[in-house]
């Protein structure tokens, strides 16, 4: 479905005989393999792995405004691209121009990411308390965001253009190749995160039941962030940072299955997350028209009215 | 042979608990001797701020202790693995529930993770002991129930079922009647009372219902600011403990009902 909408129109029938690759039309099936199918592939990896990130923290934090980017993992990836883009004004001409191309921004936002990552498992291995860890996520990330406020303030108009259009998101320009590793990591984070199931369902009692209970507190914790920052982490990297979809779609799968139980809310997360950014990215193509839209714009458009109708049709919030 | 047949569960030696922090260590009471045995009921009394709480969270590992030894079944308290704690010790905590979304069969369920796999299904074992739980605090009517539909006293006993579905020797509660009316304090610290008599557990909570505590318990734990006294409630009243426990002004103890009276100014 979502495959066969875009910009060229091609027949139904032609887009099923593209994707197994005998199509008579040579353009149409360029189109169908080399664009729009790595495109839908990104779009279900990138919806079920935020939905899949912003479940664990927001079990983990006890909290249900967090989401896949309270660590600061989105920040850390800004500040990496806005130092490669905004920056490169300050590192010289020839310099700059070797720097922005698809890949430096990968690794730049993958680092940045990383980096930030690093530094609020350092400082929260210090403190005991979960709630102080999603507190230090938050001051980094203001931290960052004040450094690329400063770096566009001396940055030229092209240069900040560039930038907002990474902020934009979007779910296309991944070849194969970068999906074959987008994916490898992807999968890291998911298996991860199944592990961590039993152990998730243990803290909705609380840290304390939960030590009772005979669980590592520690060593899950660890193993939960792990997860939500290689997903949350390799999707900002490859898609640019996508908000709401990780805040949403825990919040909608609980809503419809009114079940606080993670081994049937994983499962349903996953699943909502790749259909809502199959639906988002099928809206943002404007089909027959010749613009595609921000990413990042449809996702909280069609998200946010989604779960402001669900909590007030419940009239309470499930958590 | 020791005078007591009954097997220890819990002892503590010269135990000193209280706050330790870089700077200072708070002590808040030391040389504290107990000795719990199987299938006992056991009362911790003890005016408030006086580290009752404090000597439930040391006693289940949630705190170091400051000095001193804790024994489960004859073995260190630090020598037990958390998983092997966790079949041994089970805990109904003050602290509020993070997910009430939860039906009341699967949040006692939850206290069967010690036992089941690595991603938590439970077996027909875990199964029929969480029937078990169930039947023993009376809770079949309820079982498909959310938990934010309960009143506090239907909570409370979920709480118990589920630290009874944990299957362990030893249940510590820590303030299970707070937040009841008058007829379900009695009614918790009666089904404890039933608890460790038919299914021989040792269970020790702390509460502020002395006057009940006296009347259900098998042995009491009271708390002052100089020592912890452990021994029958009928001891203690004989030898005058109840009375150390309060400031003298306003309420005394009256040993033949085995209760406080608020003082009379004429």
């Amino acid at each position: 479905m979502n495959i066969s909408l875009g910009s060229v129109s091609i027949p139904f029938s032609e887009v099923i005989k593209s994707v197994f690759g005998h199509s008579d039309n040579e353009s149409w099936q360029y189109i169908i393999q080399d664009y729009r199918l790595p495109k839908a592939f990104t779009a279900i990896l990138v919806g079920s792995g935020l939905g899949i990130s912003g479940l664990l923290m927001q079990t983990l934090f006890r909290n249900p405004l967090a989401g896949p980017f309270v660590l600061g993992i989105s920040s850390g990836a800004s500040l990496g691209v806005a130092l490669v883009i905004l920056g490169s004004g300050l590192f010289g001409g020839v310099f700059a121009s070797l720097l922005i191309s698809k890949w430096s921004i990968v690794i730049a936002a993958s680092v940045g990411s990383f980096l930030v990552l690093l530094a609020v498992l350092l400082v929260s291995s210090k403190v005991r308390d979960t709630m102080a860890i999603l507190i230090i996520g938050l001051m980094f990330g203001s931290i960052t965001a004040a450094i690329v406020s400063v770096l566009s303030y001396f940055s030229s108009a092209e240069q900040l253009q560039q930038y907002i259009f990474w902020g934009f998101g979007s779910l296309g320009n991944l070849s194969w190749n970068e999906l074959f590793i987008f994916f490898g990591i992807y999968l890291i984070g998911i298996v991860l995160a199944i592990f961590s199931i039993k152990a998730l369902n243990t803290f909705l009692l609380g840290e304390n039941y939960a030590k009772s209970l005979g669980l590592d507190v520690k060593t899950s914790r660890f193993i939960i962030i792990i997860a939500t920052s290689l997903l949350a982490g390799t999707i900002t990297a490859f898609a640019g940072p996508i908000a709401f979809i990780g805040l949403a779609i825990p919040h909608m799968t609980r809503q419809i299955f009114n079940t606080s139980n993670h081994k049937i809310l994983l499962p349903a997360v996953f699943l909502f997350g790749a259909i809502v950014m199959l639906i988002c990215d099928s809206i943002a193509q404007l089909p027959s028209s010749d613009y595609t839209l921000p990413i990042n714009a449809i996702t909280s458009l069609i998200g946010a009215p989604v779960v402001v109708w669900l909590l007030v049709r419940q009239r309470k919030m499930v958590f | 042979m020791s005078k007591d047949s009954k097997h220890t569960i819990l002892k503590t030696k010269h135990l000193s608990i209280g706050y330790k922090t870089k700077k200072a260590t708070s002590v808040i009471t030391e040389n504290i001797n107990l000795e719990l045995k199987e299938g006992e009921l056991i009362g911790l009394v003890g005016a408030n701020g006086i580290g009752k709480s404090t000597l439930l969270r040391t006693l289940s590992a949630i705190q170091q202790p400051l000095g001193g030894h804790i024994e489960i079944n004859d073995l260190p308290l630090e020598d037990h693995t958390a998983l092997d704690l966790a079949k041994t010790m089970s805990l109904v905590l003050t602290e509020q529930l993070m997910s009430k979304n939860l039906s009341v069969f699967e949040l006692i369920a939850l206290g069967r993770q010690p036992y089941t796999n690595w991603v938590g299904n439970l077996s027909e074992e875990d199964i029929s002991e969480v029937h078990i739980a169930i039947e023993h605090t009376n809770l079949i009517d309820l079982k498909d129930r959310k938990c934010f539909e309960l009143s506090d006293g239907q909570l409370q006993k979920v709480m118990i079922a589920r630290a009874l579905a944990q299957d362990t020797n030893l249940i510590i509660l820590d303030e299970p009647t707070t937040h009841l009316d008058m007829y379900h304090k009695a009614y918790i610290l009666k089904l404890l009372q039933k608890l460790a008599k038919e299914t021989n557990k040792t269970i020790l909570f702390s509460s502020h219902e002395i006057d009940l505590a006296i009347q259900l318990c098998d042995t009491m734990i009271v708390m002052t600011a100089d020592k912890v006294v452990s021994d029958s409630p009928c001891h203690l009243i004989e030898q005058g403990v109840f009375e150390t426990l309060f400031p003298k002004d306003l309420i005394g103890f009256d040993k033949k009902t085995g209760s406080f009276r608020v003082k009379n100014d004429n």
